[in-house]
């Protein structure tokens, strides 16, 4: 049974409609995938509630494991767990000056590198496309169904070749991607800046290892990438080493072991966290030497061994806006990426440069991907609250048709603002039916005569079909004058017939009110009539198909057997007669079960003609 | 009689009402979309009209528009979660039959 989301007012998705949207920030150091819940973008944690997945993928002997499970294996294996893939997507090895640094046993091919693994020789492509599958895993647990469209952001700077790799590797991991976005513009749609007077809007992006600076203009609700700078050797991590290196200093150690080193980064990295919170930190360690270390960092003196850090990433701030053409007070609004932006002195440097504070209220490791998440929701077609529309006028009493039963189709739905089209698609109830006719009623009543009734038009000229086959198109549209045409065209013809009214016409304000409390009073009995005259529409159809099968091929049928469906036959007709809908129901169900073997013994019989006097090698085609 | 919401849906509801920023509860209601059934609505309700019935449920304002509430009186809100994924669920004493998923039903 589907689990139910919240809709925003008047959003609530036709049954099975909803459908699953997704935003992926397939980053250097770690992904995440975001969607759209209960009309808020949240970022898809796995089963121990862990935002992030580390990019890093790794081909052990007999699987590809991604994320946390291949990170725990990086430093015994090496050549096998490949991180940072981000770095090498569209890039040939030409194109990589620090090549050596990587552990990979690199192959040189046209195009792009390759990485020799003990699963075979992977292009980045492929390695993103394990790391994305992984993702696409996560989203479909937690939607309970496929992905029915994704957005992968990328860095602004990405070029073509960098843009179609991140493209393919999606569409190879099975993700239909509805397109890619730019880092900062997802970042500022997050922010719902593309709601926001148009004007331009700086995103500083502060990641583990590396700085992007993105200024963009926003104008008639598109982001444009004016300039970006950055640099690619500068991030949180140089931080956690001033730090270190402060340790080191303050307690006067001598060179330190791989493992007291390692163990005395974590440690500068969690009372680098502390202190965006607190005025000081303790830093506890003992060291494989014995060494005990007890220090107290303060905000003040992590302030000041990371002030030129800050300082360095002004610079590249200062160079987009000069590309830009552009001064700091040119900008609207300041958006932080990245989990570094948390530290005080960043978002102090910010708001004195640009003389404004920064949007910092969502989690900055999550925002790139939230708005990622918000615009394939918009893109997959759920639909998106316009609160900016003027609301200009609406419909008093909804519109709609007649259909079986003499029950109403509401097509358009009270208070709709005009001008507003919808349609829908109806289909012939009879075999061979040629002609519809089109009742057009305006009300909130389930039954047609307890509405107002509009006019009447006929579609003629329906090819003669069996029940059912015929897809007939009926468009209802109010235009901004509040004037109704109705048009209904059968679409494999292309015949059609229109109508146009003027709804309000003759209807005053003391009319439309009282249909409407009418509706409210009527509501229960509006309940009953409707489940009646639905079980009558079925019971009539399943009768009449019952009839015709009897009329072909009664032949298949013993004497008894005949007289079964005979009786289930009258049975149905007396309760049709009736006012009980669960008793017609019930009805319905047993000559349903009843002529059950009738329909397996018809279906043999026209598959047997179908076949009768062909040859096999004809039927292949 | 009355719609309800188990304290488990009153928590995320007021929880994501309080992120959403606005809103005074939940809409419930339903849908009649001719023959293929009925269908649930579940919205934010950032007004109660004049006709709508109001419920207070667990510190949770619920309105349902008087058309509907035959359809779903007596209903309990649910939220569930199963493996990754979360969401509601209609407990609703008046249905007969529904399709698989719950998210159309018959009365």
């Amino acid at each position: 049974m589907a689990l139910l989301q919240i809709s925003e007012p008047g959003e609530s998705p036709a049954p099975h409609q909803r459908r699953r949207a997704i935003g992926i920030d397939l980053g250097t150091t770690n992904s995440l995938v975001a969607t759209v819940r209960h009309g808020l973008a949240v970022v898809l944690p796995d089963e121990e509630g862990r935002p992030l997945v580390p990019s890093i993928v790794r081909y052990a002997e007999d699987a590809v494991e991604a994320g946390y499970t291949a990170m725990e294996h990086q430093a015994r294996d090496p050549q096998n767990t490949i991180v940072s893939v981000k770095r090498l997507m569209g890039r040939g090895l030409a194109d990589l000056a620090d090549a050596r640094r990587f552990p990979y046993r690199f192959v040189d091919a046209p195009g792009m590198v390759r990485i020799a693994t003990r699963a075979g020789v992977k292009s980045p492509v492929e390695i993103s496309a394990d790391l994305l599958r992984a993702l696409r895993a996560r989203a479909e647990a937690s939607l309970g169904g496929p992905v029915d469209g994704a957005v992968v952001t990328v860095p602004a700077y990405f070029d073509d070749g960098q843009r179609q790799a991140t493209k393919d590797a999606a569409q190879l991991a099975g993700l239909p991607v509805l397109r890619l976005l730019n880092e900062p513009t997802a970042a500022a749609i997050a922010y719902g800046l593309d709601n926001a007077s148009e004007g331009v809007y700086a995103v500083y992006d502060l990641g583990g290892g590396t700085f992007d600076i993105s200024i963009l203009r926003l104008s008639k609700g598109v982001f444009e990438v004016l300039a970006t700078n950055g640099d690619s050797a500068l991030g949180g991590d140089d931080f956690d080493h001033r730090v270190f290196c402060w340790v080191i200093e303050a307690a006067k150690l001598p060179p330190l072991s791989p493992a007291d080193a390692r163990q005395l980064l974590v440690k500068a990295r969690e009372a680098k966290e502390n202190l965006s919170e607190h005025d000081e930190a303790t830093i506890a360690a003992t060291l494989a030497g014995g060494a005990v270390i007890n220090l107290t960092l303060t905000k003040a003196i992590f302030t000041e061994i990371t002030a030129n850090l800050v300082a360095k990433t002004l610079q590249p701030v200062k160079r987009a806006l000069r590309d830009a053409q552009l001064a700091p007070g040119d900008v609207k609004g300041v958006v932080l990426v990245g989990g570094a932006t948390r530290m005080p002195q960043i978002r102090r440097a910010v708001a004195e440069y640009f003389g404004q504070p920064p949007l910092t209220n969502l989690n900055p490791d999550e925002v790139v991907a939230l708005g990622a998440a918000v615009q394939a929701n918009k893109l997959v077609g759920n639909r998106e609250r316009n609160d900016d529309w003027l609301l200009l006028d609406v419909i008093p009493l909804s519109l709609g048709l007649e259909t079986m039963g003499g029950l109403t189709e509401k097509i358009i739905p009270r208070n709709s603002t005009i001008p507003v089209a919808r349609a829908q698609e109806f289909t012939t109830y009879k075999d061979g039916q040629t002609a519809m006719a089109i009742h057009v009623v305006q009300g909130e009543r389930e039954r047609v005569a307890d509405c107002r009734s509009l006019g009447r038009f006929e579609l003629r000229g329906i090819p003669p079909m069996v029940a059912g086959a015929a897809r007939i198109r009926v468009t209802f549209e109010v235009d901004a004058d509040g004037l109704l045409e109705v048009a209904a065209r059968e679409q494999t013809t292309g015949i059609a017939a229109t109508i146009a009214v003027k709804p309000s016409y003759g209807l005053s304000d003391d009319e439309v009110a009282r249909m409407l409390q009418d509706s409210f009073a009527h509501a229960a009995d509006d309940m009953q009539a409707r489940a009646l005259a639905e079980a009558q529409v079925e019971a009539d159809q399943l009768a009449e198909a019952t009839r015709s099968a009897l009329a072909a091929d009664g032949d298949l049928l013993d004497a008894e057997e005949r007289a079964e469906v005979d009786v289930a036959l009258a049975r149905l007709a007396t309760a049709r007669a009736g006012h009980d809908h669960a008793a017609l129901r019930a009805e319905v169900a047993a000559l349903s079960r009843a002529t059950d073997e009738f329909a397996a013994r018809r279906m043999n019989r026209s598959v047997a003609r179908a076949l009768t006097g062909k040859r096999v090698d004809a039927l292949s085609d | 009689m009355a719609v309800t919401l188990t304290p488990t849906a009153a928590k995320h509801v007021a929880a994501h009402l309080v992120k959403r920023g606005k809103g005074v509860g939940l809409r419930l209601g339903v849908r009649t979309t001719g023959c293929s059934g009925l269908a649930y609505k579940l919205e934010y309700a950032d007004e109660a009209r004049p006709e709508d019935v109001t419920f207070v449920s667990h510190g949770v304002t619920v309105v349902v528009d008087p058309k509907s509430l035959p359809y779903i009186d007596g209903t309990e809100l649910d939220f569930a979660r199963e493996g990754l994924n979360e969401g509601f669920r209609f407990r609703n004493p008046n249905v007969k039959d529904e399709c698989g998923c719950g998210e159309s039903f018959n009365i």
